[in-house]
């Protein structure tokens, strides 16, 4: 073997080692987008309002009250970004309850406790016909329903005109949907220092709030001042619960008992632990993926690769002999130098991500071909093996550079427009692309040269006859 | 053992059928588009998508029938095994996404577990759609742009409008079939585009190769025997990609369907336009005009 090659030789069996120490092992090197390990992820649009603008600041603030909460959550390894001007991409590995999530991010979480001035009263079920002897009952007792409801409708019309009168005053509907006007909220979530779910004596799930010093005088006065009244505890704009004051609580503490499950009271918790978010949000797309569908997902993409690299290296073997298994060699380097790609730029692999791959497994071997037909066209043309392997390489190399430059501005392209897993896509070709070049033009060659010193004329039959 | 592959077919001889052929097909393409159009999944509609598996085996219409009850009327039902299904609806509403979920176990009696749970609002799809036309867009313009510097002008023409008669019938193919489309689906069709570029370039660069040196042959011959040079190329790497594509479409799974779908039609597609549509243009260009013969060029 020429003294030259020998650095050749061992430059690839470095890069293969170290391909190798980074994939392995590819449970823990390669990272798995979302799609394949199943959670949720969460796209949230901030709103802003004539009042309270998204600015960069709101902005921060916003994703550092989302952090908090999904940190007390107990999510591992989430992932809340900024994306675009007023936009935040929230992932959650692992959590497959979209609707828990949801609720857990998207409500802004905003208490506040107001003295209730005035409510309407409860409406009752409309009455059903089947809980009557006869028509006469039901058709009376439907009208004394009517006129109940329209009674209460006009008095929640002159609750709505009442709070007009005083800035301070507002309407809120409840939980138990009557129509509450109420006065300032004189304490707020701003004021709290802890929440923490306990039960009450029935065994119910209540959240226990503890205030600061400035909370706790406030609520005191609160308290004081309505001894007898109710006080509405409202959470985004609705009344949850609206509890008779008993007694002037100085201490500091209060509970909110509402209809909540243990789970909701967990969460309420941990909303108001964290703060309300500085902005309101709207949830533009969720997508949440189970475990299992992602184990799926990955089984099924390692089969169709499997299945597809066995066609290809039994195609290149029986059209090209010997040098078909140079190109298969090749071919496997390709592939780890791939995956020790996406290992060392920390990239994600996803769905899409997989196609692209498999995709790579295919277009790799194109450089071979090139090089391939070229060579054989070179030994047609009566060249020694040698000039022939040289030449081949050389007038290929051109049109390899063209063909998978284009084929890598469509990549780029498509990572620049495209989201998420599209983008897991971009990444895999590109990195495919880069790889199956050097392995096509490098360790091809290097491999070819190897062999032809071995082996001459079980590489080429065909030159047998001239030689 | 080497297969002999040489062959010397008149490709250039049957331009004027096959042209004829592929403007039949761009024509119902484009018809198929305007009037049937394509059958966008949530990524580009907006909406829900619901992927469940239930602990027994559940008929189609009682879900619709849940479903209708719960006023999400017209939703797309399809099942892909005996007890899984897809369930695609409308709403983008917050919430809705709970109550779908609520009225199928309160009304059908059966448990499952959901695989995907998936919403996409309104203004997420339109941008979707959107970026999507753009990356295509610019994707071309930069192929044109390279292959003109790299080449010649007519060649970069002849490229890009191989690679517009590949998405239009590749568009058309899906609007036949109104298979689904969704993210994966434009990634596949820029894939397409970019290996079709690439059959395209590794032609043209053997006519570039050959024009150095011409030996008094015609254009025309030039470029029949150019792709007769790189026939087996073109033929070999047609199939190493289609294994792997096919056996994606085959054991992928469902999810990138749509993606393996549009590479199987581009492979196809991209062969046949690489050869006898950027091949066409360049040759029909270069008899008109006359004088500046490309064997001056570069």
């Amino acid at each position: 073997m020429p003294r030259h090659e020998r650095w050749k030789i061992i430059l690839i069996l470095v890069i293969l080692i170290a391909s190798v120490l980074a994939v392995y092992p590819p449970g823990e090197k390669i990272k798995l987008g979302l799609d394949l390990k199943g959670g949720v992820h969460i796209l949230l649009q901030a709103k802003g309002t004539p009042d309270n603008p998204i600015t960069g600041d709101s902005i921060e603030r916003l994703i550092a009250v989302l952090r908090n909460r999904i940190d007390q959550y107990g999510v591992a390894e989430p992932v809340i970004q900024r994306e675009g001007g007023d936009r935040v991409v929230v992932e959650l590995p692992g959590l497959d309850d979209p609707e828990a999530a949801i609720e857990l991010i998207g409500k802004t979480a905003m208490l506040e406790f107001r003295p209730v001035v005035d409510v309407t009263p409860a409406i009752p079920r409309e009455p059903e016909r089947q809980n009557y002897d006869t028509d006469e009952e039901y058709q009376s007792a439907l009208k004394r329903w009517q006129e109940y409801r329209d009674q209460s409708l006009s008095l929640e019309e002159e609750l709505r005109v009442r709070s007009q009168s005083d800035p301070s005053f507002t309407v809120a509907r409840g939980e138990d949907d009557r129509i509450y006007l109420l006065g300032p909220a004189e304490v707020t979530g701003k004021h709290l220092t802890d929440a923490r779910v306990a039960f009450d004596n029935l065994g119910r799930p209540v959240v226990t709030l503890k205030f600061n010093k400035e909370g706790t005088d406030l609520f005191d006065e609160l308290s004081r001042e309505n001894i007898g009244k109710q006080v509405a505890i409202l959470l985004d704009g609705v009344v949850i619960s609206a509890p008779v004051v008993q007694e002037r609580i100085s201490a500091g503490e209060a509970q909110i008992s509402g209809r909540f499950t243990t789970d909701e009271a967990q969460r309420l918790a941990i909303m108001l632990r964290a703060g309300a978010l500085p902005v309101t949000v709207e949830i533009l797309e969720t997508r949440s993926i189970g475990p299992t569908l992602g184990a799926d997902s990955i089984r099924s993409g390692v089969k169709a690769g499997l299945i597809g690299a066995a066609l290809i290296f039994i195609f290149m073997i029986v059209y090209y002999s010997a040098m078909g298994l140079v190109a298969d060699i090749s071919l496997v380097m390709t592939i780890l130098l791939l995956l020790a790609g996406l290992a060392s730029f920390k990239a994600t692999l996803t769905l899409p991500g997989i196609a692209g791959i498999i995709l790579t497994i295919g277009m790799a071997v194109d450089g071979n071909i090139l090089i391939y037909e070229r060579i054989k066209e070179e030994l047609r043309s009566g060249k020694t093996v040698m000039a022939s392997i040289d030449t081949g390489f050389r007038k290929a190399f051109i049109t390899i550079i063209d063909a998978n430059l284009t084929t890598l501005f469509a990549a780029v392209f498509l990572f620049y427009y495209g989201t998420g897993p599209i983008r897991g896509f971009a990444v895999t070709l590109s990195i495919g692309i880069l790889a199956s070049v050097f392995c096509a033009v490098f360790v091809t060659r290097v491999l070819l040269r190897i062999l032809i010193s071995k082996r001459q004329k079980l590489l080429f039959p065909a030159s047998k006859e001239r030689s | 053992m080497f297969i002999k592959l040489k062959s010397n077919f008149n490709f250039m001889k049957y331009r004027k059928i096959a042209l004829g052929l592929s403007l039949c097909l761009i024509i119902s393409s484009l018809l198929l588009l305007a009037t049937r159009g394509l059958n966008f999944g949530i990524d580009f509609a907006g909406g829900m998508l619901f992927q469940l598996e239930f602990d027994s085996p559940l008929s189609v219409s009682e879900i619709r029938a849940s479903l209708d009850e719960a006023g999400f009327g017209g939703a797309v039902i399809q099942p892909y095994s005996d007890r899984g299904v897809l369930i695609r609806v409308k709403s983008d509403r917050e919430g809705d996404q709970k109550k779908v979920l609520d009225s199928l176990r309160g009304s059908t009696g059966k448990d499952f577990r959901v695989l995907r749970a998936e919403m996409v609002g309104p203004v997420v799809g339109s941008q979707l759609r959107k970026s999507a036309a753009l990356a295509t867009v610019f994707a071309l313009l930069a192929m044109l742009a390279y292959i003109t510097i790299r080449f010649r002008l007519r060649f970069a023409v002849g490229a890009v409008i191989a690679l517009v008669h590949d998405v239009i019938i590749t568009l058309g193919i899906f609007s036949l079939t109104f298979q689904e489309i969704s993210m994966p689906f434009i990634a596949g069709m820029l894939t397409l585009v970019g290996y079709s570029i690439n059959d395209t370039i590794v032609v043209f660069d053997r006519v570039r190769e050959n024009l150095k040196n011409p030996k008094g042959m015609a254009f025309v011959d030039l470029f029949n025997s150019s792709i007769n040079q790189v026939l087996s190329r073109t033929i070999n790497t047609s199939l190493t990609t289609f294994f792997p594509v096919l056996a994606l479409f085959l054991w992928g799974g469902k999810a990138i369907s749509d993606f393996s779908m549009a590479l199987l039609v581009g492979i196809v597609v991209g062969t046949y336009s690489s050869i006898y549509i950027a091949g066409t243009v360049v040759v029909e260009w270069n008899m008109r005009s006359r004088g500046k013969t490309l064997s001056q060029g570069r």
